[in-house]
């Protein structure tokens, strides 16, 4: 019997989405919670006034915090939920014995956090839009490709640490030096263009950098220019992370 | 020949002379290396399953028996050597192989955040059955295991033996030619463990390839066909229990001596008589039939089931 990609990818997804659905109001809390929390300290608390972009200080904010939760939820739920069935539950392993495509488990996997992501960073988006002291936001379809590839980025890297944590602890460290630092550096908060150029190039080697320029400029069109290098690049991050998760499947180095 | 075998399931003296199971291999392995760091944990292993058998790899902690599992069952990468699971090479087409196995693990494998129906479907699923296939299946195994009223528990509610069910009734959905069980009873109660043996007949009955890895010799004794007795990464010794045993003479004498107890194994009941008769009489004499713990305690030189 030959059964689709796509239907695979759903069989493999299906435990996630049933894991959702018994925790919805968890997650939605979760989800909203610390992005609520980044825009009510930068964005208002600190009442940074007009950027040199020439939007006010929350219009520029609120994309960066909408890149910046398409990291954290994404990340964050993938490697979590992922380093606890291959760790703790065993039930990875189960999933391996299955007659599944390599590349369903792969996308399968990266459901939870697609889905995790898309709704903490459109749910501040569309709060943003919302916001009198954000006018100049705009809703625009690109704004939205560009979150999706944000949070399958970021949800692939999440399966990736997973797969490489050998303990939950390591996935903790692996939070704390490169996770969080990136969180609040990447342009999420201020224009990465005001830094010297040394710390420019360590982070446009980042994704979330990339990330964080383009649902930016996706959403202030009117403002920016949208950064075609920046999407590629996100791209490529997402591509090289895909071919990161296949291999240690496929080499079975987990 | 089936109920000759199964009256006398609990008799752990009673072999069955002959092996059961076709002459054909169902997984073949031949110098099957698997390393981790600088310590080989399989070291040019090489055996085969015949359909229809139940086989025992038998073996101290660490001698490898999981790890061979592992490999085999497609959860493990192996360093060198060649697996083939019912004719297909493992490496060549490893989809084609998961289908035609199921695998109980030692550790009870399953997701914890999900209702024992969500974790069954989703293993079906997985194992990619029709919403016509798997929902009848089901239903049926869950009646088998008495699962039913616990169709809605959430996994983390119920208790090991519960769980332990739950992982069986996943294993078999998808029926599955060869079913790996890897420590299977561990951690269970003697009511629990003779139940999984019953069921482990069972399914061999129907036709399953059982494959089951123990370092529980009566386990061992009770259930396979043949034994393979692993130690330090390679195959020891592969027959028969009854086989086994005998090759280390069918009479043991045990008794003790310095406050030590010692053991001699004889072909004969006479011959074991005759060197009793030549010991003190406040030796504590037993003479009674060769077993697999005996056999393993000679060809390992430790006791059975301390590693």
């Amino acid at each position: 019997m030959t059964v689709s990609l796509a239907r695979q990818v759903y069989y493999v997804a299906w435990g996630d989405m049933r894991f959702i659905r018994h925790n919805i109001l968890n997650i939605a809390v979760m989800s909203i919670m610390s992005p609520l929390l980044y825009l009510i300290a930068f964005g208002f608390g600190l009442r940074a006034g007009e950027t040199s972009i020439g939007v006010s200080y929350v219009a520029f904010v609120i994309p960066g915090i909408a890149a910046l939760s398409s990291l954290s939820a994404s990340f964050s739920s993938t490697s979590t939920r992922m380093n606890v069935q291959r760790l703790y539950y065993k039930s990875f392993d189960e999933m391996m014995m299955c007659p599944l495509s390599l590349h369903a488990i792969a996308l399968g996997k990266c459901v939870l956090g697609l889905f995790r992501g898309l709704f903490a960073s459109c749910l501040i988006y569309v709060l943003g839009l919302c916001l009198p002291q954000a006018p100049e936001l705009a809703l625009t379809p690109l704004a939205f490709v560009c979150i999706l590839i944000s949070c399958m980025t970021f949800a692939l890297l999440g399966m990736a640490a997973a797969l490489m944590a050998k303990s939950h602890q390591s996935l903790a460290t692996l939070n704390s030096l490169i996770i969080l630092p990136m969180t609040f550096l990447c342009g999420t908060f201020f224009s990465v263009a005001d830094l010297h150029p040394v710390f420019q190039a360590i982070l446009y080697c980042l994704p979330l950098t990339h990330a964080s320029e383009c649902i930016r400029a996706a959403a202030l069109p009117a403002y920016l220019d949208f950064p075609v290098l920046s999407l590629v690049a996100l791209v490529a991050f997402g591509i090289a992370f895909y071919c990161i998760v296949y291999h240690l499947l496929k080499t079975r180095k987990i | 020949m089936a109920l000759m075998r199964y009256d006398n399931q609990y008799n752990r003296r009673t072999y069955p002379p002959v092996v059961r199971g076709s002459e054909r291999d169902i997984i073949v392995i031949e110098d099957l290396v698997k390393s981790y760091g600088d310590r080989k944990a399989v070291d040019g292993l090489s055996l085969s399953v015949r359909e229809g058998e139940i086989f025992g790899f038998l073996g101290p902690n660490g001698a490898g028996k999981t790890t061979t599992v592992r490999c085999v069952s497609t959860l493990t990468n192996f360093d060198s050597g060649t697996i083939r699971v019912d004719g297909v090479d493992l490496l060549k087409d490893p989809v084609t192989a998961k289908s035609r196995m199921g695998i109980i693990q030692q550790q009870i494998s399953l997701d914890k955040d999900l209702t024992v129906r969500e974790n069954m479907t989703h293993h079906a699923m997985c194992h990619l059955m029709s919403k016509k296939e798997r929902e009848p299946r089901i239903a049926e195994l869950s009646e088998t295991f008495g699962l039913t009223e616990y169709m809605e528990t959430p996994i983390n509610s119920l208790s090991g033996g519960w769980k332990k069910r739950v992982a069986i009734v996943c294993a078999l959905l998808h029926r599955p030619k060869i079913l790996f069980l890897d420590e299977p009873t561990t951690g269970l109660d003697t009511n629990a463990r003779r139940l999984l043996w019953d069921v482990v007949r069972k399914l061999n009955i129907d036709g399953a390839t059982v494959i089951l890895t123990t370092h529980y010799i009566e386990e061992a004794e009770s259930l396979c066909d043949r034994v393979a007795i692993i130690d330090h990464g390679h195959v020891i010794a592969l027959d028969t229990p009854h086989a086994l045993c005998t090759s280390i003479g069918s009479m043991a004498v045990e008794y003790v001596s310095d406050g030590k107890t010692l053991y001699r194994y004889f072909g004969t009941r006479q011959e074991a008589k005759d060197f009793a008769a030549g010991l003190d009489e406040d030796s504590h004499i037993l003479i009674r039939r060769t077993n697999l713990e005996d056999v393993f305690v000679e060809l390992t030189g430790r006791e059975a089931g301390l590693g």
